[in-house]
C-alpha cells in the first residue's frame, strides 16, 4: 500500500490497548491468568508494531501528518476534533512507551502470578492487566494527540490509571490504608500540577483562538510580542503541571510513595512512560518557551534543583525501590532542565534512554524482591523481614546471577559509564549546558558524582558482601519469563547510545523534523572526560565505603558517622513531607475540621433547627385557637368584625 | 316625624343584643332565636331606609329576608332535632368534636 | 314632640326590654315568648314607618309560624335547664365589651352620616298600599321570587330528610 496510508492506522494505537482491556474484562476471569496476560501484552506489541510501521512510512516522508476522523467540541468559537498527529516527536515517544510497555507486560505475566499469591488474592490477577491496557492507551492518546484539550485527556487518563495501579493492593500498605493513600497522594498532587495545565489551557484558548498545536504554535512569536505577561503566564502555568507530573519540585512528593504499587506499574508508568509526559510536553512546546526567556531559566533552574535534591535524598535511602524512585526523580530533572536549556533533542534522548535502564533497573529490583521473598518463604521464620529493604540483602550475587548481571548492566548505564546508552545522553545535558549555563553545569556535574554513588551504593548494599538475613540466604533467581525481558531492556540499555552517537546525530535529525533545525550538538571532550572520570570515581567511592562496612543488617550506614546531621537530612529526605504536612495540610484539615464543626453543625443546621422549633412553637400556639368551641369561634368572628369596621370608619 | 337614625340606633342596639345573645347562651334553640333577633334588626334598617328614600325596594327585600329566614329556621331546629337524637342535649358546648 | 315619636320610644323601650329578657332568661319557653313579644312590637314599629303589609307579614311569619315552629321543637325537646357555668373564661366580659363597642361604633358612624335633622317621612297611603308593593315585587323582582320559592322548597325537604329516623340497616 501506498506510504499515506499507513497513517490512517495511528487510530489503532489507542483502539489496540482498548481491545486488549475490553476482552479482559470480558473474558479474562474466566480463561484464566495466562491469558489475561497474554492478551495483554499482544494488544501492547501490537501498539508497537503499528508505531512501528508509522515510524518507517514517516522515514521517507518526515513532515507531520494529521489524522482527523471525528469531530469533538464544536461550541463558537471552539472547535476541538478527535485528531491524531503523526511526526517524528510523537512517534518517538510512541515507540517508547509500546516498547518498554510490552516488555512490562511480558514480565508481569510472570511477576504478578507471584504477587498475587504473595498477598493472598489470585483472582485480581486480571484487574492488574486491564489497567495496565487502559494505562497504554491513555498514554497513547497522550502522546499523539494534535491539540491541547486531546492530549489533556491522555494526561488525566495516565494520572487516573497511577491512581488505580498504585492503590492496586488497595487494602494492604501501612495500617492497612498505607497503599490508598499513597494512590490518593500521587492523584492529589497531579490534580494541582493539572490545575496549572488547565490555566495555561484557558489562557491558549483565550489567546490563541484555538487549542490546536499547528495553529497555536504558528502565533505563538505574535502573541508574545503583543501579551508577553500572558505568555510567562502560560508557560509558568504549564511548568506546575510538568512538575506535578514529571514529579519536579515542588510537586514531587507523589512519586516516592509511589512505589507503594507493584513493581512492574514502579517500571512502566512511574519510571519510563507517564513520568515523562511533563518533558514531552515542554518540548512539544517550544515553540511558547523559545519566546519567554524567562520561564525558560525557570523551567532549567526547576529542573535542576530538583536533580540535585533527588540525588542526595536517594543516598540516604535503604528501600530498593525508593533509591531507584529518587533517581527517577532525578534525572526528570535533567530531562527538565536540558529542554528548559533549549536542548530538546538532549532530553528527548535521555528520555529514551533513561526509559530503557531505568525500566530495566525497577523490572531488575523487582527481581530482587522476589528473590528475597523466595528466600523468606524458604527460611520459615524470617516473616519480618522487609523484602525491600537493602540492608537485608547482601551477596545477591551468587544466588541470582542473572539479575545481578543485567542490573549491574542498567546500574553502570544510569551512572554514565561509556559507552552505555546513559553515557550519550547525559554527556549530551552536560555538554548543553557548559554552553552557556555555568552555574547549573557545576550542579548537574556533582548531581552526576552523586547518581554514580548511590547507584555504587546499591550495587555494593544488594549483590556483594555476605547475605545479611536468612531470607537472603535462601534467595533465588526468578523464572525465564521473569528475565527474559530484562534481558531485552539490557541490550538496549547497552546499545540505546546509538540512537544518538557523536557525529552521527539520528535522533537530532529525526526529530528537527518537528522541533526545527538545531545546531548539532559538538561532541566536547572536556565535558565528556569529566562526566566518565567523576561516574568512575562515584562507583569507586561507594565500593570502597560500603564493602568494608559492618556485615549486620541493623547497623548503621557507613556515612551516618562522617556526614552526621547531613544524612540524617538525606534519610529523612530533608523532611519536606513533614513540611508540607504543617505548612498546608495541617492548616487545611483545621479549616476544614473548622467550616464543618463549627460553621456546618453550629451556624448551618442550628437556623434549619431553629426554623423548625420555631415553625413547631408557631404552630402550638396556634392549635389552642381550636378549641371545638363553637361559640369561642363566633367570638372571634365578631372581633374580626368590629376590626373591619373600626377600619373602614377611620378610613 | 322623627330623624332617621332613631330607628336604625334601635336597629343597631337590637343587633348587638343578637350578638351577645349567639355568644353567651350554650342552648342552640336559644342561639337559633338570637339569630332571628339579628335578622328582625336587619329588617328594621330596610324598612327605615325604604321609608326614608321612598323607595319600596327596601320593602321587598323584607320578604326576601323572611323567606330566608324561615327556610334557615327550618333546617336549624332539624339539624338540632337530629342532634339530639344521638347526642341527648342541645347544649352548643358539648358539640367539640373537632378540637384540634 | 309628635306622636309618632312618642309611639317609636315607647316601642323601642319594649323591644329591647324584651330582647334582652329573651337573653337572661332560663327557661326556654319563656325567652320564646318574650321573642314573640320583640317581634310584635317592632311590627307595630314597621306600621308607624309606612309599612303595614311588612307588618303583618311580620306578625303571621315571624311571630305565627317561625316562633310556633320554635315553641313546638322547644316542647319536643324537653326544657331542661343546660348548665350554667360557663366554661370558657373570657367570653362573658369579652361579649359584653364587643357588644358596647358595635352599638357605639354604629352609632357614632349613623349620626356623622345623618345628622339628627334627617327625619323619616309619615306614612302616606300611596306609598303604603300593598298593590304598589305587589307590583314592585312581581315585576321588577320576579326572579328572586321564584328563587326564594326554591329556597323554601329546599328547606322544606332538608328538614324532612334530616328528620328521618335512621333504617337499621344504616341507609337513610
Amino acid at each position: 500500500m501506498e506510504s499515506g496510508q499507513i497513517f490512517n492506522l495511528v487510530p489503532w494505537i489507542v483502539f489496540l490497548p482498548l481491545i486488549g482491556l475490553a476482552v479482559n474484562i470480558l473474558l479474562g476471569r474466566r480463561l484464566g491468568e495466562t491469558f489475561s496476560g497474554v492478551v495483554a501484552s499482544l494488544a501492547s506489541g501490537l501498539t508497537f508494531v503499528v508505531a512501528v510501521l508509522l515510524a518507517a512510512a514517516l522515514a521517507s516522508a518526515p513532515n507531520a501528518r494529521v489524522v482527523s476522523p471525528w469531530e469533538w467540541i464544536s461550541i463558537g468559537e471552539l472547535t476541538v476534533r478527535w485528531a491524531f498527529r503523526v511526526d517524528t516527536l510523537s512517534v518517538v515517544m510512541m515507540l517508547v512507551v509500546s516498547l518498554v510497555g510490552t516488555l512490562i507486560h511480558v514480565y508481569s505475566i510472570g511477576y504478578m502470578h507471584n504477587d498475587v499469591r504473595h498477598n493472598g488474592d489470585p483472582g485480581r490477577y486480571t484487574r492488574f492487566f486491564i489497567f495496565m491496557n487502559l494505562f497504554i492507551a491513555a498514554m497513547m492518546i497522550l502522546v499523539s494527540a494534535d491539540n491541547f484539550l486531546m492530549m489533556f485527556v491522555g494526561w488525566e487518563g495516565v494520572g487516573l490509571c497511577s491512581y488505580l495501579l498504585i492503590g492496586f493492593w488497595y487494602e494492604k500498605g501501612k495500617n492497612g490504608t498505607g497503599n490508598a493513600d499513597a494512590a490518593k497522594k500521587a492523584f492529589i498532587t497531579n490534580r494541582i500540577g493539572d490545575f496549572g495545565l488547565l490555566i495555561a489551557l484557558f489562557l491558549i484558548f483565550g489567546y490563541f483562538g484555538s487549542l490546536q498545536f499547528d495553529e497555536v504554535f504558528s502565533q505563538a512569536a505574535n502573541v508574545a510580542a503583543a501579551h508577553p505577561g500572558v505568555m510567562l503566564l502560560i508557560t509558568l502555568a504549564m511548568l506546575l503541571g510538568v512538575t506535578g507530573k514529571s514529579a519536579q519540585i515542588p510537586l514531587f512528593v507523589w512519586l516516592p510513595d509511589a512505589m507503594a504499587g507493584p513493581t512492574p506499574v514502579s517500571a512502566l508508568i512511574h519510571a519510563a512512560t507517564m513520568v515523562t509526559a511533563g518533558v514531552y510536553l515542554v518540548a512539544r512546546s517550544t515553540a511558547f518557551y523559545s519566546v519567554v526567556p524567562v520561564a525558560q531559566t525557570v523551567v532549567i533552574w526547576v529542573g535542576t534543583l530538583t536533580a540535585l535534591l533527588a540525588a542526595t535524598i536517594a543516598l540516604g535511602q535503604y528501600d530498593i525501590k525508593k533509591v531507584l524512585a529518587y533517581s527517577t526523580i532525578s534525572q526528570l530533572g535533567f530531562m527538565v532542565a536540558a529542554v528548559g536549556m533549549g536542548a530538546m533533542v538532549a532530553g528527548m534522548f535521555h528520555l529514551v534512554t533513561h526509559a530503557f535502564f531505568k525500566g530495566l533497573l525497577f523490572l531488575a529490583a523487582g527481581s530482587v524482591i522476589q528473590g528475597m521473598e523466595r528466600g523468606m518463604h524458604g527460611s520459615h521464620g524470617s516473616a519480618e523481614t522487609d523484602p525491600q529493604d537493602m540492608r537485608n540483602m547482601g551477596g545477591l550475587r551468587k544466588k541470582m546471577p542473572l539479575t545481578y548481571w543485567v542490573y549491574l548492566i542498567g546500574g553502570l548505564a544510569l551512572s554514565g559509564i561509556a559507552p552505555l546508552a546513559g553515557f550519550f545522553s547525559k554527556d549530551e545535558i552536560l555538554g548543553a549546558a557548559y554552553n552557556g549555563h555555568a552555574a547549573v553545569f557545576a550542579l548537574l556535574v556533582i548531581t552526576a558524582f552523586l547518581t554514580a554513588f548511590y547507584m555504587g551504593r546499591q550495587l555494593v548494599m544488594v549483590f556483594f558482601g555476605k547475605p545479611f538475613t536468612a531470607a537472603a540466604e535462601h534467595a533465588s533467581e526468578s523464572p525465564r519469563v521473569v528475565t527474559i525481558p530484562l534481558i531485552i531492556l539490557a541490550l538496549l540499555s547497552v546499545l540505546g547510545g546509538v540512537l544518538n552517537l557523536p557525529g552521527v546525530h539520528t535522533l537530532e535529525h529525526w526529530l528537527a523534523h518537528t522541533l526545527g533545525e538545531g545546531e548539532p550538538a559538538g561532541f566536547i571532550w572536556l565535558v565528556a572526560g569529566l562526566s566518565f572520570f567523576l561516574a568512575l570515581l562515584g562507583l569507586g567511592a561507594a565500593w570502597f565505603i560500603y564493602s568494608r562496612r559492618v556485615q549486620k543488617a541493623e547497623a548503621d550506614d557507613p556515612l551516618k558517622k562522617p556526614l552526621g546531621a547531613l544524612f540524617t537530612g538525606m534519610e529523612h529526605k530533608w523532611w519536606v513531607d513533614e513540611f508540607y504536612q504543617a505548612l498546608i495540610l495541617n492548616p487545611y484539615k483545621a479549616f476544614a475540621q473548622f467550616m464543618a464543626d463549627p460553621v456546618d453543625l453550629g451556624v448551618i443546621d442550628r437556623v434549619g433547627g431553629g426554623l423548625a422549633a420555631g415553625t413547631r412553637t408557631l404552630a402550638e400556639g396556634l392549635r389552642k385557637l381550636e378549641n371545638g368551641y363553637v361559640r369561642s369561634y363566633a367570638l372571634w368572628m365578631v372581633v374580626g368584625l368590629l376590626a373591619i369596621m373600626m377600619y373602614l370608619f377611620l378610613s | 316625624m322623627f330623624p332617621v337614625v332613631y330607628p336604625i340606633i334601635l336597629a343597631v342596639i337590637l343587633f348587638s343584643l343578637g350578638i351577645v345573645g349567639v355568644l353567651l347562651r350554650k342552648n342552640a334553640i336559644v342561639i337559633l332565636m338570637s339569630l332571628e333577633l339579628m335578622f328582625n334588626a336587619a329588617n328594621l334598617v330596610f324598612i327605615t331606609f325604604a321609608n326614608y328614600y321612598q323607595n319600596l325596594d327596601g320593602q321587598v327585600f323584607i320578604i326576601f329576608v323572611m323567606v330566608t329566614a324561615a327556610a334557615e329556621v327550618a333546617v336549624g331546629l332539624a339539624l338540632i332535632v337530629d342532634i339530639f337524637r344521638s347526642k341527648k342535649t342541645i347544649s352548643i358546648d358539648e358539640m367539640h368534636s373537632l378540637k384540634g | 314632640m309628635t306622636p309618632g315619636l312618642l309611639i317609636f320610644i315607647l316601642l323601642g323601650i319594649i323591644a329591647v326590654a324584651s330582647a334582652v329578657a329573651m337573653l337572661l332568661s332560663r327557661n326556654t319557653v319563656y325567652s320564646a315568648l318574650f321573642l314573640i313579644l320583640n317581634f310584635l312590637s317592632v311590627a307595630v314599629i314597621y306600621l308607624v314607618l309606612g309599612a303595614p303589609f311588612i307588618a303583618l307579614a311580620q306578625i303571621a311569619v315571624y311571630a305565627g309560624a317561625i316562633m310556633v315552629l320554635v315553641l313546638f321543637v322547644i316542647m319536643l325537646l324537653g326544657t331542661h335547664q343546660l348548665d350554667p357555668r360557663e366554661p370558657l373564661k373570657w367570653q362573658r366580659p369579652l361579649a359584653i365589651v364587643l357588644a358596647l363597642a358595635l352599638i357605639v361604633q354604629g352609632v357614632y358612624a349613623l349620626v356623622t352620616r345623618f345628622g339628627f335633622q334627617a327625619a323619616t317621612v309619615p306614612a302616606s297611603p300611596d306609598f303604603v298600599d300593598p298593590k304598589s308593593l305587589g307590583m314592585v315585587l312581581f315585576q321588577k323582582y320576579s326572579l328572586p321570587f321564584e328563587v326564594t320559592s326554591v329556597i323554601l322548597l329546599v328547606a322544606a325537604i332538608g328538614a324532612v330528610v334530616l328528620t328521618q329516623k335512621q333504617k337499621k340497616d344504616g341507609g337513610a
